[in-house]
C-alpha cells in the first residue's frame, strides 16, 4: 500500500466520521430537545392541574391532525429542495380530498382512497410543473392559479358525481361525499391497557410518556404508517443519495448543476410533482380520518405545511417537530376547553425561559433578555386570566410561524435559487 | 456628431412608441387567446360530464345582459376592481400582497363598527368609514412591509399567516361581548344609519338593483392609480424597484422605504374593497359578507396585466361569469364550472404572457439592433433569446 493510497484511506475515513458526527449531533440535538419539551409539558401539566394536555385522546388527536400538515409540508419541502415555491398544495391537498373520496367511494377499498388521493395530487402537481418548469411562469401566480382552480374543480365534480341517486342514498350531496371505507386503528387486543393505568397515575414524566405510547399505537393505521415512512425516506433520499444531491443542487445553484450535467428540468419537473402527490396524500390522509369528502375539508391546511416546512429549517426531522406542534395546538383546542387551551401559556413561558438561559450560556445577552423578559411577560399574562380567546388559539400555528420568521428568520436558511425562475442556458 | 445625435433620438423615441402599441397588440391577443384556450377546456368539461356548451353560454349571455344583471355585474365589478388594484400596486414593484383578502375583511368589520357608532354628521361620516378602512388596511398591510425590510420575511408567508390571523381577529371581534350584536339570528356590527351610507344610482333603464355610489370612487382609484405610476417620480421608483432592485438602489431608490410605502398604499386600497357594498348596500358587518375577494382581486390583476384599463375588462368578465352562472342552476350544470373556466382563464394567461414577452423581447433585440445599424449578433435560436429576458430580473 502507498503512501497516496494510505492518506486517501485517511481522508475517506475521516469524511465518513465527520458526517456521522454531523447526523449524530442533529439526531441527538432533536432527543434533547423532544426530553425537554416533554419535561416542560410534564411541568405545565402538574403546575396548571391539567390531565387533558397529556391525555392520550389529545394526542391521538394531534397524531391525526399533524400527519396531514406533516403530508403537506412534506411536499412543500420536496418542491422547494428544487427551487420551485409551491404555494398550489392547498388546491393540490383539495384535488386529493375530491379524488379519494371518489375512488375509495366508487370501490369501497381503502387503498383505492391512498390511489384516489395520490392522482387528485399529481394532476395538481403536474399543472404546476408545467406551468414553472415548462413555461417558466412565476412560481408563486401558479400557485395562486391552482388554488383557485382546484377548488372549482372538486365543488364542480362533486356536484355531478355525489349528487346521482346512488350517492344521495348513501348520505352524498353538492358539498359532500358519501361515507368511504376507511383504514381502521390497528386492534390491539388488551395490550395497551396497562398504558392507560400508568396515565392514570399522573406521575411525572411516567404518565405522559404513557399517555403518549397509548395514543401512538391506538391512533396507528396502515395509512398513517405510510405516511410516518415518507418522512425517513425523504430524509435518505435527499441526503443520501445522488439523485437527492442533484435535485438539491437544483435548488442551490441551477446553473452550476446544469454544468455538471445536472439534468435540471427533469429533476425539477420530478420533485414538483412528487410535491403534489405528497398534498394529494395529505388531502386522502383527511378523507381517511373523517370518512366523507366534504367541500372546505383542507380549511388552509397546505398553508400550515408550508409553515411547517418553514419552521423545520427545510429538513424533514424539523419539518416533524413543527408538525407535531401545530398539530398538537389543534388537537388542543378542539378536544378540550379554552382553560386547557389557556396552560399553554405556562407552557410557552417555561419554553422562553429555558430558551433564554440557554441564550446566556452561549453568550448572546441581547437575545436573551429578549427571551426572558417575554418569557415573563407570557407568565403575567397567564398568572392574570383564566382562558384565551378561542378565535386565536385556532390561528397559533399561523401566529407561531409569524413570530418564527421574526425573530428567528437569521437562522432560517432556505434553499439558495428557491423561487427563482431559470431557463436552460441562463448562466451563459 | 451634434447633428446626429437628435435625429437619433428622436428616431429611438418613435421606435418606442410603435413599439408600445405593437406589445399592447400583443398583450390583447394573448389575453383573448387565454380566454378562448379556458372555453375550449370549459367545453370540453360541459362535453364530458354531459352538457351542452352553446346552449349554457346562450343562457348565460341572456340572463347576463338584463338590465337587472347588469346593475349586478357593475357592482360585483367595482367590488374585484377595487381589490384588483390593490393586488396591482403590489405587483408594480414585485411585492404579492396575497394578504389583500385579511386587509379587506379587517378593514370592513372596524369601518362598519366605526360607522355604526361614531355619530359625525352627514358627510363627515362616510368620509370617516372609509378613512378608518384605508387605515386598517394599511396598517395590516404594513406589518408585513415593516417585517419585510426588518426581519428579512418573505412577505408571501407573512400575506398568507396574517390573512388567517385576521379571520381569527374578526370572529373575536364579531362577538357579542365585542363589536357584534345578535340580531334575531344574525350576528352583525350595529348598522350604518342612513346619514352615513352612500346612495345608489339608476344607471341602467329597467333595474330593479341600483349601481353603487362608489362605483365613482373605483373609478377614482384606478385613474390615481394610473396618474400615481406613469406621471410620478414615486410611480417612477416603485417601477424601476419592481423591475431590479439593485438597479433601483444603484440610482439612488430608497429601497425598503418603497417596499414599506407600497405596501401601505396597497393595502389602503384593499382596505377600500367592502367600502361601496358597506355604504351602499349591507350598512352593516356580518358573517354572510363575502370573503376571498382578495385571492379574487389577484387572479384579476393578472389577467389585466396590474393596469387600471386592463383591469376593468378583467373585473367585469369576472362579475359577469360569477353573476350569470347562478341561471346554470336550472339546466342542472353546478354553477362552480365558472370557476373552472376562471382557474383556466389566470393560468393560462400567464402562460400566454409569458410566451408574448420572450417574443416581442426578441423581437424587439433584432429590430433596434438593425434601425441603429448596429451589429447585434444574431440571437440563435429560441433559448439564447430567452437568456435575454432573464438578463433583466422580473
Amino acid at each position: 500500500m502507498t503512501v497516496r493510497d494510505a492518506s486517501a484511506q485517511a481522508v475517506s475515513a475521516l469524511r465518513a466520521d465527520r458526517r456521522l458526527t454531523a447526523t449524530n449531533a442533529a439526531v441527538s440535538r432533536m432527543i434533547l430537545l423532544t426530553l425537554v419539551g416533554l419535561v416542560a409539558i410534564s411541568v405545565t401539566r402538574i403546575a396548571s392541574d391539567k390531565p387533558a394536555l397529556t391525555s392520550g385522546g389529545v394526542l391521538g388527536a394531534a397524531i391525526n391532525a399533524g400527519v396531514p400538515i406533516m403530508l403537506a409540508g412534506l411536499g412543500g419541502l420536496w418542491a422547494e429542495r428544487a427551487g420551485v415555491v409551491n404555494i398550489g398544495l392547498e388546491g393540490q391537498m383539495i384535488l386529493g380530498t375530491y379524488f379519494a373520496a371518489y375512488f375509495g367511494y366508487k370501490s369501497g377499498s381503502p387503498w383505492m382512497l391512498i390511489v384516489g388521493g395520490l392522482i387528485g395530487g399529481l394532476i395538481g402537481g403536474v399543472l404546476h410543473a408545467i406551468a414553472t418548469v415548462g413555461f417558466n411562469v412565476d412560481q408563486i401566480i401558479s400557485g395562486v392559479a391552482i388554488n383557485l382552480l382546484a377548488p372549482g374543480i372538486a365543488k364542480y365534480l362533486a356536484g355531478i358525481y355525489f349528487t346521482t341517486d346512488k350517492a344521495l342514498a348513501s348520505g352524498g350531496g353538492p358539498t359532500q361525499s358519501p361515507k368511504v371505507d376507511v383504514f381502521n386503528a390497528f386492534d390491539w387486543h388488551g395490550a395497551d391497557r396497562w398504558l392507560d393505568k400508568l396515565t392514570a397515575h399522573h406521575w411525572f414524566v411516567v404518565s405522559d410518556l404513557a399517555g403518549g405510547v397509548d395514543a401512538i399505537i391506538s391512533s396507528l393505521n396502515a395509512f398513517t404508517l405510510i405516511a410516518l415512512a415518507l418522512v425517513p425516506i425523504t430524509w435518505f433520499l435527499m441526503r443520501r443519495t445522488a439523485f437527492g444531491l442533484r435535485l438539491r443542487s437544483c435548488g442551490e445553484n441551477p446553473t452550476e448543476a446544469e454544468t455538471l450535467g445536472v439534468k435540471v428540468y427533469t429533476l425539477k419537473s420530478t420533485a414538483v410533482i412528487v410535491s403534489g402527490v405528497l398534498a394529494g396524500l395529505a388531502g386522502a390522509f383527511l378523507v381517511n380520518y373523517t370518512g366523507v369528502y366534504h367541500e372546505g375539508q383542507t380549511n388552509g391546511r397546505g398553508y400550515i405545511g408550508l409553515a411547517a416546512m418553514i419552521f423545520g429549517n427545510w429538513n424533514p426531522g424539523g419539518l416533524v417537530l413543527g408538525s407535531g406542534l401545530f398539530g398538537y395546538t389543534d388537537a388542543l383546542q378542539q378536544q378540550t376547553t379554552t382553560a386547557t387551551v389557556h396552560a399553554l401559556l405556562l407552557l410557552v413561558a417555561i419554553m422562553l425561559a429555558l430558551a433564554g438561559l440557554w441564550a446566556f450560556a452561549q453568550r448572546r445577552v441581547a437575545q436573551g433578555v429578549v427571551a426572558l423578559v417575554a418569557a415573563a411577560l407570557v407568565l403575567v399574562w397567564y398568572l392574570t386570566t383564566d382562558s384565551i380567546p378561542a378565535e386565536f388559539a385556532t390561528y397559533s400555528p399561523q401566529i407561531i410561524t409569524l413570530f418564527v420568521l421574526a425573530v428567528a428568520s437569521q437562522r432560517l436558511r432556505m434553499p439558495a435559487a428557491d423561487g427563482l425562475p431559470w431557463r436552460r442556458g441562463q448562466g451563459a | 456628431m451634434t447633428t446626429a445625435a437628435p435625429a437619433r433620438t428622436s428616431r429611438l423615441s418613435h421606435l418606442v412608441s410603435t413599439e408600445r402599441v405593437y406589445r399592447l397588440g400583443l398583450a390583447v391577443a394573448a389575453a383573448v387567446l387565454a380566454l378562448v384556450f379556458a372555453a375550449l377546456i370549459t367545453s370540453l368539461i360541459l362535453l364530458i360530464t354531459g352538457h351542452g356548451p352553446i346552449s349554457a353560454l346562450h343562457h348565460m349571455i341572456d340572463y347576463g345582459t338584463q338590465a337587472t344583471q347588469i346593475s349586478a355585474i357593475i357592482n360585483q365589478a367595482t367590488t374585484y376592481y377595487l381589490a384588483a388594484i390593490a393586488v396591482a400596486i403590489g405587483f408594480r414593484m414585485n411585492l404579492f400582497n396575497i394578504g389583500v383578502d385579511g386587509q379587506y375583511q379587517l378593514a370592513a368589520i372596524l369601518a362598519a363598527a366605526f360607522g355604526g357608532t361614531v355619530a359625525l354628521p352627514p358627510g363627515l361620516r362616510q368620509i370617516g368609514i372609509i378613512v378608518v378602512a384605508m387605515l386598517v388596511g394599511s396598517f395590516w398591510a404594513g406589518i408585513v412591509g415593516v417585517l419585510k425590510v426588518t426581519r428579512g420575511v418573505s412577505e408571501v408567508i407573512s400575506t398568507i399567516m396574517l390573512n388567517f390571523v385576521a379571520t381569527g381577529a374578526i370572529a373575536f371581534l364579531i362577538k357579542p361581548s365585542n363589536l357584534g350584536h345578535l340580531y334575531g339570528e344574525n350576528l352583525t356590527t350595529k348598522p350604518i344609519p342612513s346619514s352615513g351610507q352612500v346612495g345608489g344610482i339608476s344607471l341602467i333603464p329597467g333595474s330593479d338593483v341600483k349601481v353603487y355610489g362608489l362605483v365613482f370612487l373605483a373609478i377614482g382609484v384606478g385613474v390615481g392609480f394610473q396618474f400615481l405610476i406613469s406621471r410620478t417620480r414615486f410611480g417612477f421608483d416603485l417601477r424601476a424597484t419592481g423591475r431590479s432592485a439593485s438597479a433601483a438602489r444603484a440610482s439612488g431608490v430608497n429601497v425598503k422605504k418603497m417596499i414599506v410605502v407600497a405596501m401601505l398604499l396597497s393595502g389602503a386600497v384593499a382596505g377600500l374593497v367592502n367600502m361601496p357594498e358597506l355604504l351602499g348596500n349591507a350598512h352593516n358587518y356580518s358573517l354572510s359578507t363575502p370573503s376571498g375577494i382578495g385571492f379574487t382581486g389577484i387572479a384579476i390583476a393578472l389577467l389585466g396585466r396590474n393596469n387600471p384599463v386592463g383591469i376593468v375588462f378583467a373585473s367585469l368578465l369576472w362579475a359577469f361569469l360569477d353573476t350569470s352562472s347562478n341561471i346554470l342552476q336550472i339546466s342542472n350544470i353546478p354553477t362552480s364550472i365558472v370557476s373552472i373556466t376562471e382557474g383556466v382563464v389566470v393560468l393560462s394567461a400567464v402562460v400566454a404572457f409569458e410566451l408574448v414577452n420572450r417574443y416581442a423581447l426578441r423581437r424587439q433585440q433584432r429590430k433596434v439592433g438593425r434601425e441603429l445599424g448596429l451589429t447585434t449578433p444574431d440571437p440563435g435560436g429560441p433559448e439564447a433569446g430567452g437568456t435575454g429576458s432573464e438578463a433583466v430580473p422580473a
